[in-house]
């Protein structure tokens, strides 16, 4: 069929590209370069297979959520359990794929941000596993929000550096890890967290998290016949959603919906949903594509309950699968996102990142309104145990 | 002939080196941003790079991202940087400015509606830091049609193949980023520039300035020497910093002077 994107110069449509500084383009050339070189090589594959069953523990499961399915009196439920990976969610996939092509790059030292610390925490695990220096770079604010991350970094062997500037969250993050790469270019892969950024990244890294979709493509018609009515997925970059989408995007009569961080509410302006919120067209971190911004094309700062969404762009292929029409997006607000945090715990049993609760609120406001024969698939995108302090300090809770 | 490429064809005349300082706009005051600009050029400024504050301003080491910072809460936006071009024209008709910056602000305007405010307001180069010649088409074409230079920058790590392909596209002259780092990081390797020196003049014709990591009068001599211009931006926008608004300008101008006298 006819979708095929990024194009050769990395162009998803209008979006995409690459935007940086002079001094990174030939680190970016040399990345796409060699990520071509590898990604249909048998050994390459073969390796990152190895290590996505026997280090990561994929595939990871689909889980029917009967009892919140028959609260909700509706659509059936079902999760795909990427909190079940190893450090607890999507992250390590990606993570995992960019430090085997470090490794072939020979490449000794690596570089992250990280918002909620996830992909700090599965950047310094594959550092780990390789033994490679990692350094994480991570908004002062969001080591206060997810501290226990922080310190699972510094047990894995990471060094994690607070940015001071800007909102002191995931976009700052971004920024300084920009400069440490535009200093040790040469020494330095910068694992990269989401499905954004300039050319490779968007591409590679939708790739490394297909397997996500890929797999609940053979998953669902194994546990129900046919596949999902929807999938549906929480979107801050995105990477978690465009692994699961990208292999949907061609399979017809699956509705691809999109859940964006609403904050306060899209009215209050304090929010994380450029998609929703139809931001306007622009660059920031190497990529065109729907950006919070001002007037004159400042950056504006975001807000969500969930580190991990709280950025204000968003990946380049989730703006051309908007304006496409082929994935929808909407935006749950924080006091939705925690009532689904809420139901899952004590009707499943199962603690949802804060940001994966995201796209769960959305089906928990969609499938009252769907028969009980209709099927959603909701990622869950990782687990919550990061994000016991911050509940607790909403719930008033002093732990 | 532009103002560019008669102020450097002036100084080759004179067998000079160009000076190139960079200030943020609107930094430590929008006041003080065409007094500085004056005062930068009696004190022997050749060629004025004028920031254009910007929230995320990545490839800049702390110095510069504080007088972002400065500027933007001072409500220094894309359009008034514009206005204090307008308002250094009067009084300046041949000194040329470059502004220096990040793509989105101009994205956020439009480049044909920027491209003809610079012309109108009398600016004479733009850099846009983030964006690579081969993002910037529709930026380059609105800049020609208003006879605004495209300023590049190039750096250690550009490849031959690059730097044929920024030689077709520039205008005014080229910039090459002296480490790989931010602005205002770490220190100068004098024999790195001159190796590259070679490779680069091989296909530009056009001057080449120099910048990044240049503090004092001693390195700013050593650079002169192998280009054809200097930029000093961070050891200004600090000196900025320094001051109180009282003797900004005269701290400012003597720094200047030194940088001029030697080189």
């Amino acid at each position: 069929m006819s979708y095929n994107y990024p194009d050769l110069t990395g162009h998803f449509g209008q979006f995409g590209g690459t935007y940086m500084a002079e001094t990174l383009i030939p680190a970016v050339e040399e990345l796409a370069a060699q990520y071509l070189r590898y990604q249909n090589d048998a050994e390459f594959k073969a390796e990152l297979a190895y290590e996505l069953k026997h280090y990561v523990g994929r595939p990871s499961p689909i889980y029917h959520a009967k009892r919140l399915s028959e609260h909700l009196g509706g659509a059936q439920i079902y999760l795909k359990r990427e909190d079940l990976n190893h450090t607890g969610a999507h992250k390590i996939n990606s993570a995992m794929g960019q430090a085997l092509l470090a490794k072939r790059m020979g490449k000794k030292r690596v570089i992250a941000e990280t918002g909620a610390g996830m992909h700090g925490v599965a950047t310094a695990t594959v550092a780990a596993r390789f033994g490679m220096e990692c350094i994480v770079y991570m908004g002062a604010e969001d080591i206060q929000r997810q501290a226990p991350n922080v310190f699972r970094m510094k047990l894995l062997g990471a060094t994690v550096v607070p940015v001071e500037s800007g909102s002191k969250t995931l976009k700052d993050a971004c920024n300084e890890a920009i400069r440490d790469w535009v200093t040790n270019v040469e020494s330095t892969f910068y694992i990269f967290g989401t499905a954004a950024g300039p050319h490779p990244y968007p591409m590679m890294v939708r790739d490394f998290q297909c397997v996500i979709g890929n797999e609940a493509r053979v998953q669902m018609p194994e546990m129900i016949g046919r596949q999902p009515d929807a999938v549906i997925a929480c979107v801050g970059g995105g990477s978690n959603a465009i692994g699961l989408f990208h292999p949907y995007i061609e399979v017809p009569d699956v509705q691809i919906i999109g859940v964006e961080a609403g904050g306060h509410g899209i009215a209050s302006g304090q929010h994380a949903a450029p998609l929703t919120a139809n931001a306007k067209v622009g660059v920031l971190h190497g990529n065109k594509v729907y950006l919070m911004q001002d007037e004159n094309g400042q950056i504006i700062e975001t807000h969500s309950v969930s580190a991990g969404l709280d950025y204000p762009g968003v990946g380049p292929e989730h703006c051309l699968l908007k304006d496409i029409g082929r994935a929808q997006y909407v935006a749950i607000d924080d006091d939705e996102a925690i009532a689904a945090f809420d139901a899952l715990c004590r009707f499943e049993g199962i603690i949802p990142a804060l940001e994966s609760s995201h796209a769960l609120a959305h089906a928990i406001k969609i499938a009252p309104c769907m028969g009980k024969d209709k099927v959603l698939l909701v990622n869950l995108s990782g687990r919550g145990d990061k994000d016991m302090n911050t509940v607790a300090r909403i719930k008033g809770i002093t732990l | 002939m532009s103002r560019i490429d008669k102020t450097f064809a002036k100084l080759k005349q004179h067998n000079r080196k160009a000076l190139i300082p960079f200030i943020t706009a609107g930094d430590p005051s929008p006041e003080l941003t065409v007094p500085l600009l004056h005062a930068l050029v009696e004190a022997g400024a050749d060629v004025l790079e004028l920031g254009v504050p910007f929230s995320d301003p990545m490839a800049d080491g702390p110095t510069i991202q504080r007088a972002s910072e400065r500027a933007l809460k001072l409500g220094v936006s894309l359009r008034s940087v514009l206005s204090m071009v307008a308002e250094f024209r009067k009084q300046d008709a041949t000194t040329p400015v470059v502004l220096m910056g990040y793509g989105n602000p101009i994205e956020a305007m439009g480049w044909a509606a920027f491209a003809q405010r610079c012309a109108e307001v009398g600016v004479d180069g733009v850099l846009t830091v983030d964006f690579p010649p081969e993002e910037s088409h529709d930026a380059f074409e609105y800049l020609q049609r208003h006879h605004i230079a495209p300023i590049f920058l190039l750096a250690p790590t550009t490849n031959e193949t690059r730097i044929q392909q920024v030689a077709k596209l520039a205008r005014g002259y080229v910039y090459y980023v002296s480490l790989k780092g931010v602005t205002g990081s770490g220190s100068i390797d004098l024999s790195a520039i001159e190796d590259k020196m070679p490779q680069l003049r091989k296909h530009i014709a056009l001057p080449i300035g120099v910048g990044f990591g240049i503090r004092d009068a001693v390195t700013a001599k050593a650079v002169a020497k192998l280009c054809d211009g200097v930029v000093v931006g961070s050891r200004i926008v600090q000196e900025i910093e320094d001051s109180t608004a009282q003797n900004v300008l005269e701290n400012v101008s003597r720094l200047v002077k030194e940088l001029r006298q030697a080189i």
